[in-house]
C-alpha cells in the first residue's frame, strides 16, 4: 500500500482528533472555573448593589410641645420619658398632611399610611429632638427611612402583584408611593447608614446596617497583628535561623504545616473551651475573636515569614558575622530589614484571611444581635471585652432571617468585605511590587 | 487578672528606668570611655531591662494559669512576689555591671528564650486543641454511650433528654457532599493545571492564573450566600424539581456543586506545582520518540506526578470535609441517610456549629456531644493531611 507524507493516515488523524480534544478539555476547564468566578460575582453584585441606595420620604413634622415635652421645661431627661411610641403620631399625621397637599385621593387607613415610614424612623427623630430640645415647638423637615416594602418596591424587589399576597404592604400602598416620588416627596439616595448604623430587629431591615460589625472586625483585625505578627516572626526567625536540627524542631515543623490545614471550626471548639469556659473572657468578644484569628492566622504567618528570611542569600549574614556582629545581630540588623517587605505582604495576606473567617466566630457567640457600639477598652470588660459582631458572622446572621430585604442586606454585606479583602490584596501586591528584591 | 494590671505596669516602668539606669551607670564604669567596655552600653541597658521583665512576665502567665486550676484569685502576696522579681532582676544586673561584663551574650540569650517561648506557641495550640476536646469528649462518654455514638444510625437530639446521637447520619452527609465537591474540583482542576502549564501561551496564563486565584481568596461565607441565594434555587427549578427528586433548594448537590468551586484553584495549584516538577528531560524523551503533547501528557506526565496529584487530592479531600459555612448554608440541617443528592441532608460541621450556638449547657449530651463530633473531625482531617503531606513531600524528593 502507497502511502503519501502529505496525507496523514487513518491512525495519525486519530491521534491528532484526541490531541485536539485533550487541548480542548483544558480550555474548557479553564473555562469552566473563570465562568464560576463571573457568576459568583455577578450574583453577589446584582443582588447587593441596591442596599447602597435607600429610600426616604422628606416630610415637615410638627415637633408639638404638648407631644414631646409635656411638662414644657426642655429637659432632656424629662423628655426622654416621651418613647417612640409617642413620636409614631407626629409622623403619622406628618405624612397623612403631605398626601393632602398633593392632592392625593386614597383609600387607606391614616395607619396604613403611617406605616409607610420605617418603624425605626420614630427613633431618628427622637435622637434629634432630644439631642436639640429648642426643636420642640417648630416644624422641621426630616428626612425618614421608608418602611422596608416601600423601599423594596423602588429597588424593584416588591411588586404590585406581590403586594396584592403581602400582610404588610398594600398595592395602593405602593400606589401612593410612587405618586409621592413623582411629587419628589419620597427619593432614593446613597446609604450612609448602611455602613455606620448597628444591626436592626427583624421587622426593620431598612434601618439594619454594618456599623457594629465593621467596628468590632476592625477590632478583632488589631489584636490579631499586635499578636500574630511578632509571634510568628519571632518563631519564624527561631526556627529558620537558630533551631538545630533535631527532633524537637522537626515536631514543631511538621505541627505547623499540620495547624495551617486544620478545619477552622475546630479552632471555634478551643477558643469556647479554653478562652471562654476555661480562661472566662466575655463571650462575644472582639479579644477572643481576635486571639482565636491569630491561632488560626499564625500558620500562614510563619510559613510565608521563613520564605522571605530563606530568600535573603547567606553572603549578608556571613558579611555582618565578619565585622564582629553576634548571629542576633546578624538577624536582627540585616536579615530582618531584608526580609521585611516578604514578612509585611505575608502578613496582610494572612490578615485578609483572617477578616473573612465565619466558622469558628460563630461558636464564640459572635451571632448575637449586638446594637450598642462596642468600645475598645471599658474597666469593667477590659481590653476589647465588649460584646460585638463581625463582618462575615453579620453576613451569616442575615441570612438566617426571613425577609427577603435581608438578602440585599446580606449581598451588599458580602460586597462590603470583597472591597477590604480586595484593598488589604492590592496593598500586598503593590508592596511586593515595589520592594522585593531578587538576588 | 485586673488586680495584676498594676503590677505589671510597675514592672514595665522598672524595665523602662533600668534601661537608662544601665546604659549611664555601664558608661560610668567606663569612665566616659565606651572603648573600654567588652559590651557597648546599649547591650547593658538591653540587659537589664529583659532580665527586669521576663521573669515576672513569665511568673505572671504561670500564675494566671495556676489560678484557673484552682479557682483562687491573684491575691497582694503575688503581686509582692513579682515586684520582688523585678527589682531583684533589675539589681543584679545592675551590680553586675563591669568593663569585662558581656552583656550581649546575656541580652541575647534572654532573646533566644522568648524566641522559643513563641515557637512553642504553635506546639501549645495543637495540645490546646487536642486537650480542649479530649476532656468534653470524655465527659460525653461519661453520659453516652460511645457505641452508639459511633454505631447509631439515628441523629436526633432532644433536649429534653433521651437524644440519639449517631455520628453515620452526620458522617454520611459529609463524605457525601465531600465526594460531590471533589467529582466537580479535581477534572476542572487537574485539567485547568495541565492546560495552564503545558499548552496556554503567556498571555491566557497572565489571566487565567490569577482569577483562578481569585477564587481562592474569597471568603467561604461568599460561596455559602452564593449557595444559598443563587445554585440552591437553580438547582431546584431546574433539576431537582422537573425531574421529580424534591424540593429542596439545600441539598447535597447545591453544597457539593459550590464548594467544587471553591476547592478548584486548591486542586489546580497543587497539581500546577507538582506537573512543574516533572523533569523537562522525561517530556522531550517522550516528545522525541513522536508522541503527540497530549499523548506525553497522559502516557508520561501524570503518572510520574501521579503520587502528588493523589495527594493534592487527599488534602481537597480534607478541606471538604471540614469546610463549614458553605454547608451551613448550602447543605441543611436535617440528618439524613439517603442517597438522593437533591435532598438536603446535614453534615458534622454543620451540626457542631447548631449545638454551640444558642443557648448551650455543658452539662447535657446535647452540648458535649459537639466535643466528640470536633474531635472526630479533627482526627480524620489530621490523617488525611499527615498521609497527604507525606506523599507530597516523598514525591518532591524523587527528582531533586
Amino acid at each position: 500500500m502507497k502511502t503519501s507524507l502529505l496525507a496523514s493516515d487513518a491512525r495519525t488523524k486519530k491521534r491528532n482528533a484526541a490531541e485536539a480534544r485533550f487541548k480542548a478539555y483544558g480550555l474548557s476547564a479553564i473555562v469552566v472555573a473563570m465562568l464560576a468566578l463571573a457568576i459568583l460575582l455577578t450574583s453577589v453584585l446584582t443582588n447587593g448593589l441596591s442596599s447602597f441606595q435607600q429610600t426616604f420620604i422628606s416630610l415637615p413634622i410638627e415637633l408639638a410641645e404638648e407631644r414631646v415635652d409635656k411638662q414644657g421645661n426642655r429637659d432632656p431627661a424629662e423628655m426622654a420619658r416621651t418613647t417612640t411610641i409617642g413620636y409614631a403620631p407626629l409622623l403619622r399625621a406628618a405624612i397623612v398632611a403631605e398626601v393632602e397637599r398633593q392632592g392625593l385621593t386614597t383609600e387607606l387607613s391614616d395607619k396604613d399610611l403611617g406605616d409607610m415610614i420605617s418603624k425605626e424612623a420614630a427613633a431618628t427623630v427622637r435622637n434629634r429632638v432630644l439631642a436639640n430640645p429648642d426643636l420642640v415647638g417648630e416644624t422641621i423637615t426630616f428626612d425618614l427611612l421608608a418602611a422596608g416594602r416601600i423601599d423594596g418596591y423602588f429597588k424593584g424587589r416588591v411588586t404590585l402583584e406581590t403586594a396584592a399576597l403581602d400582610g404588610n404592604t398594600s398595592p395602593e400602598a405602593l400606589m401612593v408611593a410612587q405618586a409621592l416620588a413623582d411629587a419628589g416627596v419620597i427619593e432614593t439616595k446613597f446609604n450612609w447608614n448602611f455602613f455606620t448604623a448597628p444591626d436592626a430587629s427583624v421587622q426593620r431591615p431598612e434601618a439594619a446596617g454594618l456599623g457594629v460589625a465593621i467596628l468590632g472586625s476592625l477590632y478583632m483585625m488589631l489584636v490579631v497583628l499586635f499578636l500574630a505578627l511578632p509571634i510568628g516572626v519571632a518563631s519564624s526567625i527561631y526556627l529558620e535561623e537558630f533551631a538545630p536540627k533535631n527532633r524537637i524542631t522537626d515536631i514543631i515543623e511538621v505541627n505547623i504545616s499540620n495547624l495551617a490545614a486544620v478545619p477552622s471550626i475546630v479552632y471555634g471548639i478551643l477558643g469556647l473551651a479554653i478562652f471562654i469556659n476555661f480562661m472566662e473572657f466575655n463571650q462575644s468578644s472582639p479579644l477572643v475573636g481576635g486571639l482565636v484569628l491569630t491561632l488560626m492566622t499564625l500558620p500562614t504567618i510563619i510559613i510565608s515569614t521563613r520564605a522571605a528570611l530563606k530568600s535573603v542569600p547567606p553572603s549578608i549574614r556571613d558579611a555582618a558575622l565578619g565585622v564582629g556582629a553576634s548571629k542576633m545581630q546578624s538577624v536582627f540588623h540585616h536579615v530582618l530589614p531584608l526580609a521585611a517587605p516578604g514578612i509585611l505582604t505575608g502578613t496582610i495576606i494572612g490578615l485578609a484571611q483572617a477578616l473573612g473567617e465565619t466558622a469558628p466566630l460563630l461558636l464564640i457567640g459572635m451571632v448575637a444581635f449586638v446594637r450598642e457600639y462596642p468600645a475598645a477598652y471599658t474597666p469593667e470588660a477590659g481590653l476589647f471585652g465588649e460584646a460585638s459582631t463581625a463582618l462575615p458572622v453579620q453576613v451569616y446572621n442575615w441570612t438566617q432571617r426571613s425577609d427577603p430585604a435581608f438578602v440585599e442586606r446580606a449581598s451588599g454585606a458580602i460586597i462590603t468585605l470583597l472591597v477590604f479583602l480586595l484593598i488589604m490584596n492590592a496593598v500586598a501586591i503593590y508592596l511586593r511590587r515595589r520592594f522585593e528584591r531578587r538576588w | 487578672m485586673q488586680s495584676l494590671t498594676t503590677p505589671l505596669l510597675l514592672i514595665f516602668a522598672l524595665a523602662v528606668i533600668g534601661y537608662f539606669l544601665a546604659k549611664s551607670r555601664a558608661l560610668k564604669v567606663a569612665g566616659g570611655d565606651v572603648r573600654a567596655l567588652v559590651s557597648l552600653p546599649n547591650q547593658h541597658a538591653l540587659n537589664t531591662a529583659l532580665s527586669t521583665a521576663v521573669p515576672p512576665a513569665a511568673a505572671v502567665l504561670l500564675f494566671a494559669l495556676y489560678a484557673r486550676l484552682s479557682e483562687g484569685e491573684p491575691n497582694w502576696l503575688f503581686s509582692l512576689v513579682i515586684l520582688g522579681l523585678g527589682v531583684t532582676g533589675c539589681a543584679l544586673s545592675l551590680i553586675g555591671i563591669k568593663t569585662e561584663t558581656r552583656a550581649r551574650t546575656y541580652a541575647e540569650r534572654w532573646i533566644l528564650g522568648l524566641l522559643i517561648f513563641a515557637s512553642s506557641i504553635a506546639i501549645m495550640t495543637t495540645v490546646g486543641i487536642v486537650f480542649s476536646m479530649l476532656f468534653e469528649t470524655f465527659n460525653f462518654f461519661g453520659q453516652y454511650d460511645w457505641r452508639d455514638f459511633f454505631f447509631s444510625l439515628t441523629w436526633s437530639p432532644n433536649f429534653r433528654g433521651d437524644s440519639d446521637l449517631g455520628i453515620i447520619p452526620l458522617l454520611w452527609g459529609t463524605l457525601y457532599v465531600s465526594f460531590i465537591a471533589l467529582l466537580f474540583a479535581v477534572p476542572i482542576g487537574l485539567f485547568a493545571a495541565i492546560y495552564l502549564s503545558e499548552y496556554a501561551g503567556p498571555r491566557l496564563r497572565s489571566v487565567a492564573k490569577p482569577a483562578i486565584e481569585v477564587l481562592a481568596g474569597i471568603p467561604t461565607i461568599v460561596y455559602g450566600l452564593f449557595a444559598l441565594i443563587t445554585v440552591g434555587p437553580l438547582l431546584r427549578d431546574y433539576f431537582a424539581e422537573p425531574m421529580g427528586f424534591g424540593q429542596s433548594a439545600s441539598s447535597v448537590m447545591t453544597a457539593g456543586l459550590v464548594m467544587g468551586i471553591m476547592l478548584i484553584p486548591f486542586v489546580s495549584s497543587l497539581s500546577d506545582d507538582i506537573i512543574n516538577a516533572v523533569p523537562q528531560a522525561m517530556r522531550d524523551g517522550s516528545l522525541g520518540l513522536g508522541a503527540t503533547p497530549s499523548e506525553t501528557i497522559r502516557q508520561v506526565v501524570i503518572p510520574a506526578a501521579l503520587p502528588g496529584i493523589v495527594g493534592a487530592v487527599l488534602l481537597a479531600a480534607s478541606r471538604a470535609i471540614g469546610e463549614t459555612m458553605i454547608v451551613v448554608l448550602g447543605a441543611g440541617a436535617a440528618a439524613r441517610l439517603s442517597l438522593n443528592p437533591f435532598e438536603a441532608m446535614t453534615t458534622v460541621t454543620v451540626k457542631i456549629v447548631s449545638q454551640l450556638t444558642g443557648d448551650t449547657d455543658f452539662a447535657s449530651p446535647e452540648t458535649l456531644v459537639a466535643f466528640a463530633l470536633g474531635l472526630t473531625l479533627f482526627v480524620i482531617t489530621l490523617g488525611l493531611n499527615v498521609f497527604a503531606l507525606y506523599i507530597v513531600r516523598k514525591y518532591r524528593e524523587q527528582y531533586e
